[in-house]
């Protein structure tokens, strides 16, 4: 057999894992892991400006392609740098394997130089974790690490890596296992057939039902049976922020993302509906509102591969655990095989009364003589890039817009951090997303607070020439926070003021970057065509927008589903 | 209401803490929690005692438990027949033969086991469910003085059939 060190049992594990790109920075405690990846040709390593970028990169590597993301930081601070990317990663179930390094098992607990508990710091955010104390342990550790990471509901996997653990001078026989089981790990894919059953015939009879869909539709890769299964019986499909893009943005079907900042249609649709069927989606507060004001005549089916997420906000009538893709399959096959069909009519009344809501428009917004809408940016964008680019984005009111104004075709096109709503992620997600497609449109809508979280890694994208396209709605201020600040705290507006934004057009430079400065309306376009058309560039384009503008439809806090503001002076009826 | 939930999990590093972690960090209460590996030695078994508002609280928190990846079964006790035991030490202090005689016969009465004596010191043992144990805490304050309680935490097991395996 095979004799290799354990730095090298990580490096190879790695590649006959399948891995190809790795995002991480070197530190003491990763030395021998870095040599042997030195070494390696077949694994490309990506050097971040900050750990926590790397997460990012990954996670966005991973959300985009469905692979598992990989990262390698150093202990101490390095894993401790991580923390937030494993957080939002955690937050919207994405795989992850983070590796990082720890002092030697014989000064483990001494207060070595660098040493942080990295087990016990990422235990709240990890799906699970791994310490090696012998080289041995290291494959089978890697294995098992990718496995619990990519099966059920994905997420991050930490292992430690102990520096003596990894000794090059050390060998041992290696050899990587073919397949991994758990006793105690066995998720379920396929739903009870008693349940689908019943759910066929809760759909079939339902007069008023919406079909609601979340990102554990796009996890599962169930767009097709979700649009299948829409087209059928002729429903009408919400995606919530994650799930935007697992059905078409375009589709007549579509009436918008649904919760906080949802449109008026789809809160309309959910709060008057008799039936919600919840394919991967988990009634987060940013869709329900006040839970005790929730959707009062609606029964509730539930698809979730995590048994937690059911009746954990809302309690599900109609539970199904299993695999969203493998449970509307089953669905599927039973109505063809029963040949089941729900009554036109009632859908017909029901897309009525639907359509009447549409027709408030309620996403239309008025353009000024003087400034740049955001909305405008997002729509510009839309028709420069024909609706195809990826799309990532950090968190605040460019985040909300371009989810409504974007109409995401397909799965894994929207790249967002929904859960833990992460500012500073947009940036190194679109370099994730850049990496694995190299060929398509990639841009990053941000915001001038969020972009400067992560900002540093301008300077990656200039080592490894990673041409990502820049968008910065930039209002001068934290836009979102001061929305609040206007609506709720009697428009004090306390630090929500970017008083310094810096030249993003010459930082850009700085980094060899292009940047370009949009001020009028009149250049939003050509700035955007030419970010676009330089497609070995990285291109800053930093959009001066209207500051006041705000997000809307924005629910009422403590309403119902369909207690919503519509713009300034505009609101439901209570 | 009282609930008692046993788990069954990896005997690994580290799964002690998940558990913990977890009930810390969804706000859940644990009123006592035993653990000990199996005859199994690569089992342990955990016994948690808690305190929770309503069903669905305690559906979530199963749920969540057997959520971790460590954890292969996790059950709940009260809802059917079982067995639940705790186990008491008691350090007891008194002066004179009848205060002595008093804290003998309080102790056969409980059916406690006297399991160490000094000239003073009298350390009992006594097993029982967590009630019987405050009550003979309580006798043993008025008839000596107390100088140390360890109480175990409760373990349960179902009766008859029912049994939490791998």
């Amino acid at each position: 057999m095979e004799m290799l060190s354990g730095a090298e049992m990580v490096v190879r594990s790695l590649q006959d894992e399948g891995i190809e790109h790795i995002f991480g920075y070197p530190g003491g405690s990763v030395l021998d892991i870095y040599d042997a990846i030195f070494q390696s040709d077949k694994i490309e390593h990506y050097l971040v400006r900050h750990e926590q970028a790397a997460v990012h990169m990954a996670d966005a590597y991973s959300r985009s392609t469905g692979k598992v993301g990989c990262v390698l930081v150093t202990a101490g601070p390095g894993a401790t740098n991580c923390i937030t990317g494993i957080a939002t990663a955690y937050m919207d179930s994405i795989p992850l394997v983070v590796l990082s390094g720890q002092v030697p098992t014989f000064w483990i607990g001494d207060d070595a130089f660098q040493e942080t508990d990295m087990i016990g710091v990422s235990r709240p955010v990890v799906k699970h974790s791994f310490s090696c104390r012998t080289a041995e342990e290291i494959p089978i550790a890697i294995k098992k690490a990718f496995y619990i990471a990519s099966t059920g509901r994905p997420g991050p996997v930490v292992i430690d890596l102990p520096k003596d653990v990894q000794n090059p001078l050390n060998k041992f026989p290696y050899e990587y296992p073919e397949t991994v089981s758990l006793r105690s790990y066995n998720p379920t894919l396929s739903g009870h057939k008693g349940q689908i059953k019943r759910a066929v015939a809760a759909l079939i009879s339902a007069k008023k039902p919406v079909l609601y869909v979340g990102g554990g539709a796009i996890i599962a890769n169930a767009s097709k049976q979700v649009l299948e299964l829409a087209e059928k019986l002729n429903l009408p499909v919400t995606n919530t922020l994650m799930g935007l893009g697992a059905f078409p943005g375009e589709h007549k079907q579509f009436i918008g993302m649904l919760g906080m900042h949802g449109t008026y249609e789809a809160n309309k649709s959910m709060h008057n509906a008799d039936l919600i069927f919840s394919c991967g989606a988990r009634f987060d507060d940013r869709v329900t509102n006040n839970v005790d004001k929730f959707c009062p005549n609606a029964k509730i089916m539930h698809i979730d591969i995590d048994p937690t997420s059911i009746s954990k906000n809302i309690h599900a009538d109609l539970p199904i655990v299993g695999s969203v893709e493998v449970v509307l399959q089953q669905m599927l096959d039973l109505i063809e095989e029963t040949q089941a069909a729900n009554d036109s009519e009632s859908i017909n009344l029901w897309w009525d009364q639907i359509n009447e809501w549409r027709a408030k428009d309620c996403l239309a917004y008025k353009t000024s003589e003087t400034h740049i809408k955001p909305q405008q940016v997002i729509q510009c964008l839309y028709k420069v890039t024909k609706g195809d680019a990826i799309v990532t984005s950090d968190v605040g009111q460019h985040q909300m817009v371009a989810a409504q104004y974007y109409p995401f075709k397909e799965p894994r096109q929207w790249i967002n951090s929904g859960g833990a709503g992460t500012m500073g992620f947009g940036l190194p997600a679109a370099m994730g997303c850049k990496i694995a497609f190299p060929d398509r449109p990639v841009v990053c809508v941000t915001g001038d607070g969020s972009i400067q979280m992560n900002i540093q890694e301008l300077s990656t994208c200039m080592q490894y020439n990673i041409p990502v396209v820049i968008l910065l709605l930039n209002n001068r201020s934290l836009g979102m926070v001061k929305q609040w600040q206007k609506m709720f705290y009697g428009g004090r507006q306390s630090h929500s003021y970017m008083d310094s934004v810096p030249d993003f057009v010459k930082l850009s430079e700085a980094y060899n970057h292009i940047g370009i400065k949009v001020d009028k309306i009149e250049e939003l376009e050509p700035a955007l065509i030419r970010a676009f058309e330089l497609k070995d560039r990285v291109v800053f384009v930093d959009v001066a927008i209207d500051p006041e503008e705000h997000v809307y439809p924005m629910q009422v806090k403590f309403g119902s589903m369909q207690d919503m503001y519509l713009s300034k002076t505009e609101q439901t009826d209570a | 209401m009282r609930r008692i939930i046993s788990v069954l999990l990896e005997n690994e590093s580290g799964a002690l803490a998940r558990v913990v972690g977890l009930f810390a960090q969804r706000g859940y209460n644990i009123e006592s929690l035993t653990v000990s590996p199996t005859n199994d030695l690569t089992l342990s078994r955990m016994t948690i005692t808690t305190d929770v508002v309503d069903n669905a609280t305690l559906e979530q928190m199963m749920k969540q438990l057997h959520k971790l990846v460590d954890v292969l079964r996790v059950s709940e006790l009260t809802q059917s027949a079982n067995v639940e035991r705790e186990l008491l030490l008691i350090k007891v202090r008194t002066v004179g033969s009848e205060a002595r005689e008093e804290v003998k016969r309080t102790c056969d009465i409980y059916r406690g086991q006297i399991v160490d004596i000094t000239q003073n010191l009298y350390t009992i043992q006594l097993t029982g469910v967590g009630s019987k144990l405050d009550s003979f805490v309580a006798t043993m304050d008025d008839a000596s003085e107390i100088v140390e309680v360890v109480r175990s935490g409760v373990c349960g097991i179902a009766r008859g059939d029912k049994a939490l395996r791998a």
